[in-house]
């Protein structure tokens, strides 16, 4: 199967979704293509309880013209102006002018001893599998790790009955009051978290304090927690821990993408170094929902030619980044992170591979080649952005680069297409 | 529209389960009580990211292995393997 | 600063690793140069068969040679090498691939190595992923694969316990004369450098008769059982075999771990590293017609990689006429894992003025010089 569009958008969550919205609006022949059951991406993801900002969104996105591929991964690019995706039976190829990449980010995950066992995730993702239909009343949570992701997950948990037996951020108290002082200028955000707090009936905050262990013999059982070099333990059914959300460069940096400081470089326009692609969202800036519709919605714009509209979203852009920056180094993380892996404890979940057999190699490459750390299902995808704290590897240079596929696809999925054949022959 | 059924029943490991529409699989294995799959050392694994990119949600769904349960909705009848 | 070494070998991808170790263990002050990981290049890129082939009698020697001796060293393996003696079932698809099934059944024979001929259902048994109906196959029992990087990080842990010298990250910039200059001015005289630095040799010697061949691997999430043996049609010689032409062959092969790995491709002329989709596309339906199920495994990383191949197909071992302070061991084109142990045996033999247990001379690199001469 094939299909063409005017502009192929990569990714539904809030900044694809709005890139869509501003292209088909503005006359474009548009595709969206994301691999959910639903879109909304992380952030606004389905099952109750999307803010109403998401559905209004969501209901332009139904009105309008634009060709939806949900449940279509794109795993890799053959030539300049296509893209091969796959879904659970077919595989298709879909040529473009213009692209948009809205892939999103994903969590950091930073292994301590038990992080492998059953019942310990992600805070999103926690969160994601309740909106998948988990039940959470009543289950006793521990929210830990970094970032105003935990207070968010926290809230909407304790909104569907779970018990929240403590929100741990790792970031001191110092550090936390320096940000405030940017809040002032962000009179939203300070409702935001008032009304966060609120939601989460009085859970217990910790600052400075992480998760050190997880426990249990089959599954999560209680987690100790630490704070000031003081342990204790609490027992719980579920452990949602994330450090930051780091983007997701796979597919961009597939395309040839310039990635500078972990990101898309991008200009004003959400252009990208590669002719005739876009980057909109957390893969060229991890900024939260409103930078994302922003950004989305600019690339949506520019891709239409529409350049004058974009360029005045593109002011209100830049104001939005002085709190971006103050609130990534307010919660930066804590060196003592790097300790708590013993060298028995898994860093590679795809192979299995610990800590301790990692620690002696020189470099990601070297590492990956002689444990397999990384060669796994997830390509790296956990494991790396773990390595890349604790080691201080690069896990994105060097000569080996991104090949495709930039997630696995069916190996009939490789097979020749016909519409390239067909391109070929024109 | 119709009105969609209320629960949907699958089998997991042959441990029949009851969601509601829109549940994904990994929430059906965590439901039934069992871990998503076996590591490459025989460890017990359950859902780390819920999006799609930790891989450990994979789980045998229909005779199809190494599907991410996470992204897939759960339909009527399915037949769920996890190891 | 000026170091004497008996051998400095450059390269330590497995055949630079076998070298330093059978050097080291023959009382040979050995340094080895690496300029980047152990086991990284064509190495880190190859399949990791070991299995004996008779493009020539040549070839055969020194396949067999070398796979008696993985044999050998297999129990002092450790696990990470994941050495595993599946065997290789070459695969007949028409009655002339069965008479060339019955053809290598006899070259094998008469070189000692056990073979057993399969008929459709015998085929079909060993393997039933595969289609039906094949004609038959041959099963060579002895053939092995490994992971190499693995295999080179356990040689060159060999060699440096009985004393060999790494020097890594090191490029080496120059051999010559028993000197070799490396990137960070430092200069190692030796009575032998071996050159064992694979398509990178050319840097080297620019006049070495050593063309890159672009290879294509893809890897699928774990399988266990899906296959059993690795599996070559026999159409792979027609692919190794042609001089210029771009090419696929089937062979796929099992890892311990139950994952897949589909290949192969052979190309000249192609020197960049990223992912053909043409070749890959053809190499992935030429693999789906003779396993069709395939089709629906899941596939986690394709890559590419080069191998270092020689005018006619068999290795360089020896020393180079216009320096014969420099040894060569590379050139192995797709069987360097096969035959590096047996590389290693005839060049510190070579270099020791012993006997080798097999012939050197059809690997010697004179054999280049000469026929340049009487061109």
């Amino acid at each position: 199967m094939s299909e063409r569009f005017d502009t192929l958008v990569v990714g539904a969550g809030p900044a694809g979704i709005a890139a869509a919205v501003s292209a088909a609006a503005a006359g474009q022949r548009v595709g969206l293509v994301d691999d959910n059951p639903a879109p909304g991406g992380q952030i606004w993801r389905s099952g109750a309880s999307q803010p109403a900002a998401a559905r209004s969104l969501l209901a332009k996105l139904d009105a309008a013209p634009v060709q939806r591929l949900q449940g279509w991964r794109v795993f890799d690019s053959a030539e300049h102006d296509v893209l091969r995706a796959e879904c659970e039976n077919e595989c298709a190829d879909l040529f473009y002018r213009k692209l948009i990449l809205a892939t999103g980010a994903r969590e950091r995950f930073l292994p301590f001893p038990g992080w492998t066992l059953p019942y310990v995730m992600g805070a999103g993702g926690l969160d994601a599998m309740v909106r998948g239909g988990l039940p959470i009343s009543g289950k006793r949570v521990v929210v830990a790790g970094t970032g105003p992701l935990l207070l968010a997950v926290a809230a909407h948990l304790a909104r569907k009955g779970a018990i929240i037996a403590a929100i741990c951020e790792q970031a001191s108290v110092r550090r936390l009051i320096r940000l405030a002082a940017h809040l002032v200028n962000e009179p939203a955000k300070l409702l935001q978290g008032i009304e966060y707090s609120a939601a989460t009936f009085g859970a217990k905050f910790f600052t400075g304090c992480w998760p050190a262990a997880a426990n249990g013999r089959e599954k999560l059982e209680t987690v100790t927690l630490g704070r000031n070099g003081k342990l204790w333990d609490e027992r719980c059914d579920y452990l949602a821990c994330g450090y930051h959300l780091i983007p997701n460069l796979e597919l961009p940096a597939l395309l040839g993408c310039r990635i500078e400081d972990g990101f898309v470089t991008t200009d004003d326009l959400q252009r990208t170094s590669v002719a005739d692609v876009y980057c909109a969202g957390e893969p060229a800036g991890i900024g939260g929902v409103e930078l994302a519709l922003l950004e989305g919605q600019i690339a949506g714009l520019a891709a239409a030619d529409k350049t004058e509209e974009a360029k005045k979203l593109a002011t209100r852009r830049r104001r939005s980044l002085g709190f971006v920056r103050a609130l990534r180094e307010a919660t930066d993380l804590d060196p003592r992170l790097k300790t708590l892996a013993l060298d028995s404890t898994l860093v590679c979940r795809c192979e299995d591979v610990s800590f301790g057999a990692l620690r002696n190699h020189a470099n990601w490459r070297d590492a990956k080649l002689h444990t397999r750390c990384g060669m796994g299902a997830c390509q790296g995808r956990i494991c790396g952005a773990a390595t890349e704290f604790l080691f201080g590897w690069s896990t994105l240079s060097g000569d080996s680069g991104i090949r495709p596929p930039v997630f696995p696809a069916r190996v009939s999925s490789f097979t020749t297409s016909i519409a390239l054949n067909e391109k070929e022959t024109q | 529209m119709r009105e969609t059924a209320q629960t949907i029943a699958l089998t997991v490991n042959d441990i029949p389960v009851t969601v509601a529409p829109g549940a994904t699989v990994a929430a059906a294995i965590l439901i039934a009580g069992e871990p998503t799959r076996r590591s490459a050392t025989g460890e017990p694994r359950g859902p780390l990211c819920g999006m799609g990119i930790c891989f450990e949600c994979r789980a045998t769904i229909d005779g199809i292995a190494h599907q991410r349960s996470c992204q897939i909705l759960c339909t009527t009848g399915m037949k769920v393997r996890t190891g | 600063m000026s170091d004497l070494w008996d051998v400095v070998v450059a390269g330590a991808g497995i055949v630079g690793a076998a070298c330093a170790l059978e050097c080291v263990s023959r009382g040979l002050k050995t340094a080895i140069v690496e300029r980047g990981g152990i086991g990284g290049g064509a190495t880190a890129a190859g399949m990791g068969h070991i299995v004996v082939m008779d493009d020539s009698p040549a070839q055969m020697a020194l396949t067999l040679y070398s796979q008696t001796l993985w044999r050998e060293l297999s129990s002092r393996l450790p696990a990470n090498v994941e050495y595993e003696q599946c065997g290789t079932l070459w695969v007949a698809s028409d009655e002339e691939e069965m008479r060339e099934v019955h053809r290598k059944s006899d070259v094998y024979a008469s070189a000692g190595v056990r073979t057993e001929i399969l008929d459709i259902h015998s085929l079909a048994e060993a393997e039933p992923n595969l289609r039906q109906p094949l004609t038959g196959a041959l099963l060579v029992p002895s053939d092995a694969v490994l992971y190499p990087p693995c295999a080179a990080g356990f040689l060159i842990a060999e060699a440096l316990q009985l004393g060999a010298r790494l020097y890594t990250p090191r490029k080496m910039l120059s051999a010559v004369d028993g000197r070799a200059l490396l990137d960070d001015g430092t200069e190692l005289r030796a009575a032998h450098i071996v050159i064992a630095s694979g398509v990178d040799a050319t840097q080297l010697i620019p006049e070495l008769p050593i063309r890159k061949r672009k290879g294509h691997l893809a890897i699928t999430d774990r399988y266990l059982g899906f296959v059993r043996h690795q599996l070559v049609e026999l159409g792979y010689l027609k692919s190794a075999h042609s001089s210029t032409a771009d090419s696929v062959a089937f062979n796929v092969q099992p890892r311990r771990t139950g994952q897949i790995l589909i290949g192969s491709s052979r190309q000249y002329n192609a020197e960049g590293s990223e992912v053909n989709h043409k070749i890959l596309a053809a190499m992935i339906e030429r693999a789906q017609s003779y396993l069709p199920e395939i089709g629906g495994l899941s596939t986690i990383r394709v890559w590419t990689g080069f191998r270092a191949a020689t005018p006619d197909k068999l290795p360089l071992i020896g020393s180079w006429p216009e320096d014969q302070s420099l040894i060569l061991a590379t050139g192995h084109e797709g069987l360097g894992i096969t035959t590096s142990l047996g590389t290693a045996r005839l060049l510190a033999d070579y270099v020791c003025g012993a006997k080798t247990e097999i012939p050197i001379e059809p690997y010697l690199p004179g054999r280049f010089a000469r026929m340049a001469a009487h061109a």
